[in-house]
């Protein structure tokens, strides 16, 4: 210990010695225990800093998130959204075709949290019931969102959306009061239908996963997308996978150097579920559905 | 109870939250007696008994089944989702058994402080899972459920290999970290707005990672705490940081079903606190410091049965709170 205890470096502890059993004071510790408490309470903070560090870069991606993305259906709005999911994927073990997939690190918007790429896989309804919005536990999707809660400017559907493949049921409509986004033909210039082109074959080629509903097929049960090729005249593949009735027709429009030219569309009922982004035969895709969008009529 | 166990079921509820364990200021006299006892047995007896004791074979009765509660309640996540049986659905954040709503308390709490707002499906999952762990024991969810915990004991094993081989030591910190970690992940949801512990949550992406296949790259932040953890620090996440631990804690103060201490046949030689996970809570087998012959052990043990599986005289047993009188 007299090695020890030679003051080399911790100078300033040791410059008035301790006084020895003041009463009602516990004894003083050893310069080695003062040392090693110092040497925890540095450790403590250290590692307390890493873990605080750590938990608020799971924060900064969803601070400064650059790309919106399409949540499913009934979705509350973004913030709300993200705050009230609790990250269980309820939602993505009822979807039929797997569209909602759960947000990994390098998604940049909050690990675990789910999300639809539609590019890869729209919700195209298969379910008939919207069952994510009933699977969910804590609301962040719902059918009714409360009173005091924000709604997006032209994110209320002015009706309950008709769902093609009920149109003959009962109960035709689709329990969703806001739209998840809106579609818009974001390429013009290359969609097919513009350029007066027809389609024929796989609309997304031989090796895409993705499934779809088809009703001439089966009213039921989605199938792969790669097995049901097109023979058209001319291209109107969102027109014909779009599941909501009156979201989205082929209109005539005169072009500027006055040719007439058909084009897709999208009308107010549009929910924004990305099929026709899905089924879109051009790379990339002309008609995009914009997460989060509201309606600003037709454009 | 009596004086010296209430005094105590008090201070234990101050460690839970990071104080040091103390010298007991209160005994009850018939332990005093025992204590005193102990101190006039035959030194050469006792070594000897102590020998003969510790060289019984290892047992690994509890931890056998707890390992296969375990992987059994994560498979049947993986399984119910992989071949649509709709047994378990969802995470270990939020669950539906046979159409009951499980949720998991933090992440709930976590939910609640960052929307500002209860929704009733929340609130009866989240009622289910009280009444479940109260039963249960609070944080017997640590280490009868938690995937996280399953990998940070195989960490442990090999930390502790490694130290025993003098590779690498041992660095513990101040354990009121815990409490404020808990404090502050509190606040963080409440003045963003978002779950920010929920990103980090290793119980929350390794559960999801297993079952969705989801979330790979944030399994490296799991990886990352495992590594630190066999190198540098013996099990730091579940004793100086899990919020989720202290949140099945505070459910363990109420619970009846507990690790009881008898002190008569111990000799206090130690081995349970050498493999337990919370060992401040087995402050009391210490020579000298039961309160009484009888203790239960504190709220944040996580009831892993490990201690009871090593202790050679089986002086720790598992207890239900009031059974002894009601049979
Ligand atoms: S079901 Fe709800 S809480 Fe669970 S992951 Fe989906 S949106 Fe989030
Ligand atoms: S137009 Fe596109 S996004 Fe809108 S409902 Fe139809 S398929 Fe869905
Ligand atoms: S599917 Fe694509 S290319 Fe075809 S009409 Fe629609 S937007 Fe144009
Ligand atoms: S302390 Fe946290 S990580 Fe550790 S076992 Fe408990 S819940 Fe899991």
């Amino acid at each position: 210990m007299s090695e020890n205890d030679t003051p080399k470096v911790g100078a300033d502890e040791t410059a008035s010695p301790p006084v020895q059993g003041a009463a009602g004071t516990k004894p003083p510790l050893s310069k080695e225990r003062r040392l090693q408490a110092r040497r925890r309470a540095l450790r403590t903070f250290l590692l307390g800093a890493g873990v605080f560090g750590a938990a608020l870069s799971g924060y900064l991606p969803v601070a400064y998130a650059q790309k919106k993305r399409l949540r499913p259906p009934g979705a509350l709005d973004e913030k709300d959204f993200l705050a009230s999911c609790i990250k269980c994927g309820q939602c993505v073990q009822v979807c039929p075709v797997q569209a909602i997939k759960l947000a990994d690190l390098s998604d940049g918007f909050g690990v675990g949290v789910p999300h639809i790429d539609a590019r890869d896989q729209a919700c195209d309804f298969s379910c008939d019931a919207v069952q994510c919005i009933l699977a969910c536990p804590t609301g962040a999707l719902t059918y009714k969102k409360p009173a005091y809660m924000s709604v997006r400017p032209g994110a209320k559907l002015a009706n309950k959306p008709i769902l093609l493949a009920k149109e003959h049921d009962p109960e035709p409509t689709l329990n969703l009061t806001e739209r998840i986004g809106v579609a818009r033909l974001t390429r013009p210039e290359s969609c097919l239908a513009m350029q007066g082109k027809s389609f024929k074959g796989q609309a997304r080629g031989p090796d895409f996963k993705g499934k779809l509903r088809y009703m001439s097929v089966d009213r039921w049960k989605p199938i792969k997308v790669a097995d049901h090729p097109y023979d058209v005249e001319l291209c109107d593949l969102c027109v014909q996978a779009c599941p909501i009735k009156g979201a989205i027709t082929l209109e005539t429009v005169i072009t500027a150097d006055g040719r007439q030219r058909k084009t897709p569309v999208v009308h107010e009922p549009c929910v924004g579920c990305g099929v026709c982004e899905m089924i879109c035969p051009t790379e990339p895709a002309s008609i995009e559905v914009l997460p989060g969008e509201g309606w600003r009529g037709e454009s | 109870m009596s004086a010296a166990l209430k005094r105590r079921f008090v201070e234990q509820i101050k460690v839970m939250f990071g104080a040091e364990p103390q010298k007991p200021a209160l005994i009850e006299e018939r332990a005093l007696k025992v204590h005193q006892l102990k101190r006039m047995t035959n030194k050469a007896e006792l070594a000897a008994a102590k020998e003969a004791h510790r060289a019984r074979e290892k047992n690994h009765k509890w931890r056998n089944w707890r390992w296969a509660t375990l992987i059994f309640v994560n498979l049947l996540f993986v399984v119910s989702y992989h071949f649509d049986i709709q047994l378990l659905e969802g995470a270990l954040t939020a669950s539906r058994f046979a159409g009951f709503h499980l949720i998991d308390l933090n992440s709930a709490l976590q939910v609640m402080l960052a929307h500002k707002h209860i929704i009733t499906n929340l609130l009866i999952g989240t009622g289910t899972v009280l009444v479940l762990w109260i039963l249960l024991g609070g944080r017997t969810f640590c280490s009868w459920v938690c995937p996280y915990h399953f990998l940070a004991e195989w960490a442990e094993k090999l930390h502790l290999f490694l130290v025993q081989k003098k590779i690498v030591t041992d660095t513990p910190i101040d354990r009121r970290w815990r409490t404020v970690s808990w404090v502050i992940f509190a606040l963080l949801a409440l003045v963003t707005g978002y779950t920010v512990y929920e990103a980090i949550s290793p119980t929350g992406i390794v559960s999801r990672a297993l079952i969705y296949s989801s979330g790979i790259l944030a399994m490296l932040w799991v990886l990352a705490l495992l590594v630190f953890e066999v190198f540098f620090m013996r099990r730091a996440w579940c004793r100086y940081a899990c919020p989720i631990g202290l949140t099945y804690g505070v459910v363990g103060i109420i619970s009846p079903l507990r690790v009881k201490y008898t002190l008569q046949g111990c000799f206090h030689e130690g081995d349970c606190r050498k493999v337990c996970l919370v060992p401040h809570v087995l402050d009391t087998v210490i020579k000298g410091r039961a309160v009484d012959t009888e203790v239960p052990i504190g709220p944040d043990c996580t009831r892993c049965g490990l201690c009871v599986d090593t202790c050679p005289t089986g002086s720790l047993k598992f207890d239900i709170k009031g059974l002894a009188k009601l049979m």
